[in-house]
């Protein structure tokens, strides 16, 4: 749900697009945009699970304080996607619980 | 519970003492400003950009404004440049059955010029079929574009906007 | 671990750290701005619409074009500006513990400003955790900075300006607000911005609060129930709508951290958001050489900030000499009369008494410590 044409802002310029990985799905995002902006487009609406209860979590805040859309990006745990800009060939999985990191193998 | 306060919309009390609304008299005459500003906030580009001294603010700034009727010519400049788009363009010199209302519009997609659509009142509420005389979107109007809808007049005193057009064909959305 | 020394460091680069960077860079101290996000501009290049005030508070011009203006000022002036840069800690004698391109740094400098803002409060109920419930903070980010709708059917709680100027963005986005909910019996912000929504169509619910949100991993269902004088829930009055958004305009609270930490005195102002920092009308705190400005003194909006801004860049340079007292009053008084404007009128009114008991505060603690600074 991209917001290209708007009354006031310019047009949005799509034409910079890069690939990334969520959870093996193939994501198209704009270069240089938060990894949260990018799946929330692709309609991914969920980043993690808590520990105790398992419960779905996404964005809340969107700037980068209240650490409620943490993935494991590139194999490290507890990153903000929404002030995490995205890189091509990137790989954002969902994190479940506290998360650990992944060897540099297991990044995939 | 009645008021802009409370609601949103401006309540009877709040338009008959407003002095930024323009007479009857002064409306079937012409074109003219109707600056339905009703709470104190500290604002006045309105009394800045009207080349004619038709609408004053004074001193304190934070006084509504105040319509000149005599002075106000109906450009419509006053109409892009409120930030709270309070201001609309009434004219019930039209013709003897309709009238029109200038009023500002952030949205796309714009209509076109000569497409009917839905007019609303104050409280969003689809009153009358609407003609689009004029969409401008002026460099001057910062991204806020004026639409010029043919009513009948009866309908010229609660016209206020329209209903937002579908965003099909749009890119994105 | 490197060091770096300058005459003002200006924590924050939103509309009041441009602007205190600004006046103390123009009046010739060597200035250091740092800020966290990759972006400068804090929350002010995300207002799309129109500003109030006067043609010296550049009414009728859109937030972010009078960001992008003073951004400009401040790059021209002279100040070093280090984004994606984190102040972790303020020691006592205000040196700022920073990670700056992967690493350390402390920073040195005579007079600190600290313009850090407030972030959104939230505001637990059943179901508030699902995602899809966010900050109208954080959809306006969204919707204006990233270009994505955060969902189609939103559903806005709060009529604060944040929540009718929010609902209203969300729909030159694309989205449809579905409704706009409010606690207290009347509308919280400008008539002219809730105007705008009841016009486009979105029914308001005064008096009522959200019960409950629920949905299958996600938002898809709102309950709202009506509440009395005492914010009590009303049962039979329960009204359900299909959402798949749930923005909370629920206040902002001052993110004070590193004032804390440098010893300052606080107040507690519910009006400002919460507990802020003791200061005098120069913006100085209760620590010497530590100014402050902007939502992070008390929550107010992006007008207020900048002066507040102004206000500590040309104290801070005073107080280091690079402004004569006479310069420096001249422009302060101007400061002064442009602070009164936006704080009068029925909304502003509020917002000076909180600050002049702010200030009292800083009075009489100056007072009982034996005399002024």
């Amino acid at each position: 749900m991209r917001v290209v044409e708007h009354p006031i802002l310019d047009e949005l310029d799509t034409t910079k697009e890069v690939t990334i990985y969520c959870d093996g799905q193939p994501i198209t995002a704009l270069e240089g945009e938060p990894i949260a902006a990018a799946l929330m487009n692709a309609g991914i609406r969920s980043f993690r699970t808590t520990p105790k209860r398992k419960e779905k979590r996404g964005i809340f805040c969107a700037i980068g304080r209240c650490t409620d859309c943490m993935m494991i990006v590139d194999g490290v745990p507890n990153t903000r996607t929404c002030v995490t800009p995205v890189r091509a060939g990137m790989c954002v999985k969902t994190q479940e619980g506290l998360g650990t990191f992944e060897k540099k193998e297991e990044v995939q | 519970m009645d008021g802009v306060k409370y609601t949103g919309v401006p309540s009877a009390e709040e338009l008959a003492s407003c002095p930024g609304i323009p007479s009857e008299e002064r409306m079937r005459k012409g074109r003219v400003a109707c600056v339905e500003c009703v709470q104190e906030i500290p604002c006045n580009p309105c009394e800045g950009i009207c080349k004619f001294q038709a609408i004053t603010v004074g001193e304190q700034i934070t006084s509504l404004p105040c319509l000149h009727e005599a002075k106000c010519t109906g450009c419509g400049l006053c109409v892009a440049n409120c930030p709270g788009l309070a201001i609309t363009i009434l004219d019930k010199s039209f013709s003897e059955t309709e009238g029109t209302v200038d009023f500002p519009f952030e949205y796309l997609p714009l209509p076109q010029k000569g497409e009917v659509v839905d007019a609303v009142n104050r409280a969003g509420e689809v009153v009358c079929k609407g003609t689009v005389m004029a969409v401008t979107k002026a460099a001057s109007y910062n991204g806020t574009a004026v639409i010029r809808l043919r009513v009948p007049i009866t309908c010229v005193d609660e016209v206020r906007s329209m209903k937002r057009l579908p965003r099909t064909n749009m890119k994105g959305v | 671990m490197k060091i770096k020394e300058v005459d003002i460091a200006v924590v924050g680069a939103g509309s009041a750290g441009l602007s205190a960077a600004y006046q103390a860079a123009l009046a010739g101290a060597k200035v250091l701005v740092l800020d966290e996000n990759r972006l400068p501009g804090g929350q002010l290049f995300k207002q799309i619409h129109k500003f109030f005030g006067s043609r010296a508070h550049q009414a009728g011009t859109r937030g972010y074009t009078i960001g992008h203006q003073l951004l400009e000022r401040v790059e021209k002036s002279g100040a070093e500006v280090w984004l994606n840069t984190l102040v972790y800690g303020m020691q006592k004698d205000c040196s700022l513990g920073v990670i700056h391109d992967d690493q350390h740094w402390t920073i040195k400098a005579k007079k600190v400003i600290v313009a850090t803002g407030a972030k959104e409060n939230y505001l637990a109920f059943p179901g508030s955790t699902l995602p899809g419930v966010m900050g109208a903070g954080a959809a306006q980010t969204m919707i204006n900075v990233n270009r994505v709708l955060p969902g189609q059917r939103i559903l806005m709680l709060g009529s604060g300006n944040v929540g009718l100027i929010v609902s209203y963005q969300l729909m030159q986005a694309g989205a449809d607000v579905v409704a706009l909910v409010e606690a207290a019996p009347n509308i919280g912000g400008y008539g002219v911005h809730a105007g705008k929504i009841r016009r486009a169509g979105v029914p308001f619910y005064i008096s009522h609060t959200i019960k409950a949100v629920t949905g299958d991993g996600q938002v898809e269902h709102v309950e709202l129930v009506q509440v009395d004088k005492m914010f009590k829930p009303i049962p039979g009055t329960e009204k359900t709508f299909d959402v798949d958004t749930v923005c909370l305009a629920v206040g902002l609270n001052p993110m004070t951290e590193l004032i804390w930490m440098a010893g300052c005195k606080f107040c507690f102002i519910p009006a400002f958001g919460g507990h802020v920092p003791l200061h005098t009308e120069d913006m100085e705190t209760t620590v010497p050489g530590l100014y402050v400005a902007g939502d992070v003194t008390g929550v107010e909006e992006a007008s207020s900030a900048m002066e507040e801004g102004n206000m500590a860049g040309v104290a801070a340079a005073e107080a280091l000499g690079f402004l004569t007292a006479e310069d420096a009053e001249k422009k302060k008084v101007e400061i002064r009369g442009r602070l009164n404007i936006l704080r009068s009128g029925m909304f502003g009114e509020r917002r000076r008494t909180a600050k002049t008991s702010q200030l009292q505060s800083m009075s009489d603690y100056q007072a009982q410590k034996g005399g002024v600074q």
